[in-house]
């Protein structure tokens, strides 16, 4: 199977000259869930947006479905962070069908195959109750529903979605990582989900992807988060401490103190 | 009473220029309000304030100074685009700077002492028929070029980042919409006056979104230019009656229909539950 990702030998740069990624070579198999970890700045952001096409990499190449990376590609369904601005009085179906065929010019009619397409991927997230009401009377959770179904118009293979668990609750959490598990369950739809926080997403995740320090590391969860590895990524000691079926990752020395 | 109001050449006149004003206004306005940038069209006719008197110094119609500065400004607006953010103090200078300007204009021309109050508040009932055939005109295109771009620019208005992605030229889009903010702008600026043009700009636009919050973008567009057109006529109407200027009971008209709208459904009391949203 072609993998859903692949890097090869890519540097990022940000538009300011700083680099952000280099010489990273990954694959995200087609189908995965894998989980994005790393600090502010890490690059998080930065990686989803060379996968868009949006920031061209300064070397090496990405391909996605075996097709170089480019802006306007249908492949790839993008939740960006959440922004204030959202909160406009309009309906949430207003938004979702914003983005029907968003790029082509010309006025949208309110035509049955617009609505159809909106319909499913509402039913999908299950917002169909939402979509009636105005988006500033919307709680965050809410909110994020309608957005999650928004990227999936046009059926997008990969989607991208850029720390969605920010500002929601535990449960809201819970429910939206149990959302987009189904989603990439049920049909195949392969998942990067950036978090700052490994363990509202340990049980839903195939990979984790860890940016520190311009490299990253891609692996299983055992293999990945271990004090060597992290340690080795950060370059600076790091702990890791499992406990109770959760993760932490802590500053210090490695290797002195593992609970397994 | 009513019944002679239409038996004045010049008020059958003030009646056309203001529903081709206010047509293009309400869905202009509508995307503009949605977009954040309501300030825009008021900057706009400020500079369109330059371009008016500096056409009048030349001889020319005031209102394709009006136009030609308007539009200049939006589309260089447009094109510096988030340089222009927080750049508030600079922005400002520029406008006062403008107003500066066109008085200076004005002052070389003191044959037209009542051309100034005519700008800053409008003269809704001195639009004579080539004036009117222009507005019409302007009305067309900038409908015309809406229609063109619309789709690519509500989504690029609601989710800039996934419109980016999706490939919607987001920059080329933004700019030309404030083209077509200024030549609505221009428009409202001839009816109501450059101070006044937030007027039929954003109020009748940010009225009908309150309203509209249950349904579709196209029916809040249809709202705020029945809104902008029925605050137009009402004004008009008031202002044969009472003897008053229009500009003042549009603005009152205006105004009133926004607070209505504020008391019908206030500011987020619906809301269910806390708002896990940090404000920013």
């Amino acid at each position: 199977m072609t993998d859903a990702v692949l890097f090869d030998g890519v540097r990022l740069e940000h538009p300011g000259g700083r680099v952000v990624l280099s010489g990273v070579d990954l694959r995200i198999p087609a189908g995965a869930f894998v989980g994005l970890l790393g600090a502010n700045g890490a690059g998080k952001t930065t990686l989803m947006r060379a996968i868009l096409g949006l920031l061209p990499p300064r070397a090496g190449s990405i391909a996605l479905f075996g097709r170089r990376a480019a802006r306007g590609s249908n492949l790839v369904g993008y939740m960006p962070q959440m922004r204030a601005a959202l909160s406009v009085s309009l309906s949430g179906r207003a938004l979702v069908s914003a983005a029907v065929n968003g790029r082509r010019w010309g006025t949208a009619l309110p035509v049955a195959s617009r609505r159809r397409e909106v319909d499913r991927v509402l039913e999908l997230v299950g917002a169909e109750a939402l979509a009636s009401r105005p988006l500033d009377e919307l709680s965050g959770g809410e909110r994020q529903r309608l957005l999650l179904a928004q990227c999936l118009i046009g059926d997008p293979r990969l989607l991208l979605l850029d720390e969605p668990l920010n500002s929601l609750d535990p449960s809201r959490q819970a429910e939206l990582v149990a959302l987009v598990r189904r989603l990439q369950r049920e049909h195949g739809i392969t998942v990067l989900f950036s978090a700052h926080e490994l363990n509202p997403l340990l049980g839903a995740l195939d990979q984790v992807l860890y940016l520190a320090g311009g490299h990253a590391a891609l692996g299983s969860v055992d293999s990945v988060v271990t004090s060597e590895t992290l340690s080795r990524l950060y370059g600076a000691p790091i702990e890791v401490i499992r406990s109770g079926g959760r993760i932490f990752v802590l500053p210090g020395a490695p290797g002195l103190e593992r609970a397994a | 009473m009513l019944s002679g109001l239409f038996s004045f050449g010049f008020m059958i006149n003030a009646f056309l220029a203001t529903t081709a004003v206010a047509l293009v206004a309400g869905p202009v306005g509508y995307v503009l309000v949605l977009r954040q940038q309501s300030f825009a069209g008021h900057a706009l006719s400020h500079v369109g304030f330059t371009g008016a008197t500096g056409a009048v110094l030349l001889g020319l119609p005031p209102l394709w100074g009006l136009v030609g500065m308007t539009l200049l400004a939006g589309l260089a607006m447009g094109l510096l685009g988030e340089r222009l953010a927080g750049r508030d103090v600079a922005i400002g200078l520029v406008l006062a700077l403008s107003l500066g300007l066109g008085l200076l204009f004005l002052h070389f021309f003191t044959a037209y002492a009542s051309q100034a109050t005519a700008l800053l508040f409008g003269n809704v009932f001195g639009v004579d028929r080539p004036t009117l055939l222009t507005l019409a005109g302007l009305g067309l295109v900038t409908l015309a070029g809406l229609a063109a771009i619309a789709r690519p620019l509500l989504f690029a208005s609601l989710q800039p980042e996934l419109a980016e992605a999706r490939g919607v030229p987001v920059r080329l889009v933004s700019v030309l919409f404030l083209g077509l903010v200024a030549l609505a702008t221009a428009g409202c600026a001839q009816i109501i006056g450059v101070l006044l043009v937030f007027t039929l700009m954003v109020a009748p636009a940010a009225t009908a979104q309150r309203l509209s919050g249950r349904l579709g973008i196209g029916v809040g567009m249809a709202l705020s230019a029945a809104l902008a057109l029925l605050q137009g006529w009402g004004g008009l109407v008031l202002a044969y009656e009472t003897d008053w200027p229009a500009s003042f009971w549009i603005t009152a008209l205006s105004g009133a229909c926004y607070g209505l709208a504020l008391l019908r459904r206030p500011f987020r009391s619906r809301r269910r539950g806390p708002d896990p949203l940090p404000a920013r």
